[in-house]
């Protein structure tokens, strides 16, 4: 009786699950995990895993994380491992390139990747370039993490997205996780990649939980670097979009499902290198692209997935130019009314894809 | 003048067999050098080296009387029994002896590196080949960007030799050395043939780098190059000596400056770390008294460099003397390895080009300083001159390693000259490490180049 509930249940597992079948059947491990505690778990996993793996940065230690994203790292690992750093961004993000050059795996810390740019010839200069410059002969394995990108009443020196900044240059790989399962998966990838990767995560989806899925939460669990994901399928219309605004894609997707409209969500995931041909295939099959990102719209990410839709096959494919939603083009006001309405809501988003459709 | 230099060169010319015209005036005194002796004996007032004009060796005993130097003869020799004779054998060579060095001044430290230093017969010649190799690779270098067959930037190091050399005498091969623009010099020293340097600087596959970095951007194993951007090697030194720290190794990083970075505020926050977690980090400024065109007066308020780490021990050293750079950095390093947390040196030392090619190196100091550390500082000068006056070596050994050298730096120069430019299908190698190929895309939307790591 139980063998046959489980043939019904599930597909590809269930020869397996027959074989190993014990009395009793325990549900799948599915968790409800925060982004933060993803994080922290992925970290405390690679550090488990490799002795050279080790956190720097300000705070990082003994006040667990300024958003508690390293909590209980110290506490486990010790001073060696988890080194609280002073305020010197320049000067710790080059001993952490340093550490890199000697044979170590650091992860740097940057509080947000607003103060980042005291450190930013480290990361480009020094992190970057390297390996290509000595032709191969020294590599520069590090991973710099933090908050990108808007807060919440934070004005604006504090609410910058870097994703266009570091994404323009090659050497470095860009990541920007929206979920859980992207956070887990895309810091233990990055973690284990022998080259510089910026890390840019988001503070307002630190304490969101997401579902976790039992493959997700097994400790060799990553997920590759360059793909992205397609979080719901439709037909209409493509939303290309990276961290936050996914959410606001699904949402918005949502609303108009219920207009008839199926807009597929991609999840880019990585900013470098960028999935095109994932966003190409959409495309191919909806005929409607419209981006969304919280940066700024001149040179941004939007502004490259159009130049690069152009040069390729999808572009014969367009029923209509690209849209892109984007944060407005100001620096971040503080007052909350403002700030609201600097950075794209679900109704831009719902409005920009009637224009496009034309409906 | 002008016409005897001419004459001279002619003439020297025809005895080498080498290209008359070629030479600039530097050259042709160097090579005047191994056939003349054109360089002033020491001077008696020079308080540098505390040492006396050399005495003619006496032609009965061996033991000396003056006091001041000290051989250390073979087992063969005892006291008063040996006579020296006019044809020498290696056996009538000191094999080893105690020189005076100039005295550290000290910052924080109660007492500082010896004052005297031992030099072997073998430890001499090995220095003075090092020294005499990057002198030459460089003056070849500066040949070879006035044919415009090296290009871009290129920043000389000839006369701070004893700098580079007596750094590596003091440290092991499996110590950490990371430096600034000014790179050929520890390039060399730290185990990169001549050749894979000049064929980096003209940009060929030969190169160290393959042709893809160029000047100052040659890398070595424990060698972390050869930086561009002022001051940003510091911070990346520091974070090597915490790779030794984290490893448990008992290694040390050598991390090197020039006066002009010293300013920089990077480079006070990695003393801040570093003296915080007590990093096996030696912080060394090359003070050759210029960053650029500007004079340490016009750059900073305080010139004394050893002092600027502040809670930081520090030592300023004689850096045109490769002995004393030695005997200070080995007790740097011992201070180091001793747990002690980082020091810093300045090396007093001084350039005799420009900051790079395309400066003459005129108009912000006058031919007559240039001339006069020539002349009484040589780093190699001075150490042959030791050598010889007390009958370490003869003048003669010194001029073979001297023709030994000249054909080495001819060959690489050749080599640097004749080996192809790297191939176009490597242009987009190398971005990242262990990475299966990626496309790349070219300066059009229909080039797509590979990459492979």
């Amino acid at each position: 009786m139980a063998a046959l509930s489980c043939v019904v249940r599930s597909g590809r597992n269930a020869v397996s699950r027959v074989l190993r079948r014990e009395f009793h059947q325990t549900a799948p491990a599915a968790a409800q995990v925060t982004v933060r505690d993803a994080l922290n778990q992925a970290m405390d996993e690679e550090m488990e895993r490799d002795e050279r793996v080790f956190l720097l940065g300000e705070e990082v230690a003994q006040y667990d994380g300024a958003y508690k994203v390293s909590r209980g790292l110290w506490k486990k690992y010790g001073d060696q491992r988890v080194i609280d750093t002073p305020i010197t961004e320049m000067g710790f993000t080059g001993i952490a390139v340093g550490a890199a050059m000697g044979g170590l795996r650091p992860i740097c810390e940057f509080m947000t990747f607003n103060f980042s740019m005291q450190a930013i010839d480290q990361v480009i200069n020094s992190a970057a370039k390297t390996y290509y410059m000595s032709a191969g002969l020294q590599s520069v394995p590090i991973v710099f993490r933090g908050p990108n990108g808007a807060s919440a009443g934070v004005a604006a020196q504090h609410s910058q997205c870097f994703a266009a900044w570091y994404a323009h240059c090659p050497g470095l790989k860009v990541l920007s996780p929206w979920n859980t399962e992207d956070a887990r998966g895309l810091l233990k990838a990055a973690i284990r990649d022998d080259n510089p990767v910026v890390f840019l995560e988001n503070e307002l989806m630190y304490g969101v939980p997401f579902e976790l899925s039992e493959e997700a939460q097994s400790k060799d669990f990553t997920i590759p670097i360059g793909k992205a994901k397609i979080e719901r399928a439709g037909s209409h219309v493509t939303l290309v979009s990276h961290s936050r605004y996914v959410g606001h894609c699904l949402d918005a997707a949502a609303v108009l499902s219920k207009e008839g409209v199926e807009c597929e969500v991609v999840n880019l995931r990585s900013i470098r290198p960028l999935d095109v041909d994932c966003i190409e295939s959409s495309v191919m099959k909806t005929n409607h692209l419209v981006t969304v990102e919280g940066g700024w719209p001149q040179f941004g990410v939007g502004a490259e997935i159009c130049a690069r839709i152009m040069e390729g096959p999808a572009f014969n494919f367009l029923d209509a130019p690209v849209t892109r939603v984007t944060g407005v083009d100001i620096p971040m006001p503080y007052a909350k009314i403002l700030e609201d309405n600097s950075l794209p809501q679900i109704k831009d988003i719902i409005f920009s894809v009637k224009k496009t459709l034309n409906i | 003048m002008k016409n005897m230099l001419t004459i001279i060169s002619n003439a020297l010319c025809r005895i080498t067999g080498k290209n008359a015209g070629v030479q600039t005036v530097s050259e042709l005194l160097i090579d005047l050098s191994e056939y003349v002796n054109i360089t002033s004996p020491a001077v008696p007032s020079m308080a540098t080296t505390q040492r006396q004009p050399p005495k003619p060796p006496p032609v009965s005993t061996r033991a000396s009387d003056t006091g001041l130097v000290r051989g250390q003869g073979t087992g063969l020799d005892s006291p008063g029994a040996r006579i020296v004779v006019s044809s020498r054998s290696f056996a009538d060579f000191t094999p080893q002896a105690t020189f005076d060095i100039k005295k550290c001044e000290v910052h924080r430290l109660e007492e500082g590196p010896p004052v005297t230093a031992e030099l072997t017969r073998e430890q001499g010649l090995q220095y003075y080949r090092t020294m005499q190799t990057v002198r030459r690779m460089e003056l070849k270098a500066d040949q070879l960007y006035k044919q415009k067959i090296i290009r871009g930037f290129c920043h000389l190091y000839d006369g701070q030799e004893a700098c580079a050399m007596g750094i590596e005498a003091a440290i092991n091969s499996t110590d950490h050395l990371i430096t600034a623009y000014r790179a050929h010099g520890y390039t060399y020293t730290r185990g990169v043939s001549v050749k894979h340097i000049l064929a980096e600087l003209t940009g060929r596959k030969g190169g160290v780098a393959k042709g893809k970095g160029g000047s100052m951007h040659m890398y070595a194993p424990q060698f972390y190059g050869g930086n561009g951007i002022v001051g940003a090697q510091v911070p990346l030194g520091a974070g090597i000596a915490l790779a030794c720290q984290y490893k448990g190794n008992n290694q040390v990083c050598v991390s090197l400056y020039g006066d002009g970075a010293a300013n920089q505020g990077q480079i006070f926050e990695s003393f801040n770390m570093a003296a915080l977690w007590k990093l096996p980090c030696i912080f060394i400024c090359e003070n050759n008294k210029y960053g650029m065109g500007t004079s340490v007066e016009r750059a900073s308020a305080s010139t004394d460099y050893y002092r600027r780490g502040d809670y930081i021990p520090g030592l300023r050293v004689d850096g045109m003397d490769v002995l004393c750079v030695r005997e200070a950095t080995k007790f740097a390093a011992d201070h180091c390895r001793a747990g002690k947390g980082p020091i810093l040196m300045e090396l007093q030392t001084y350039r005799y080009h420009g900051h790079s090619m395309s400066d003459p190196g005129v108009s912000y100091r006058t031919r007559d300083e240039i001339q006069e550390v020539r002349t009484k500082s040589d780093p190699i000068a001075m150490l042959k001159d030791r050598m010889l006056s007390n009958n370490m070596a003869a003048a003669e050994e010194f001029k073979e390693i001297d023709v030994a050298i000249r054909k080495e730096i001819e060959e690489a120069a050749q080599f640097a000259t004749l080996d192809p430019e790297p191939p176009l299908d490597e242009l987009c190698n190398h971005i990242f490490h262990n990475e299966p190929p990626l496309e790349v895309r070219g300066t059009n939307p229909w080039s797509k180049l590979k990459s492979i790591s």
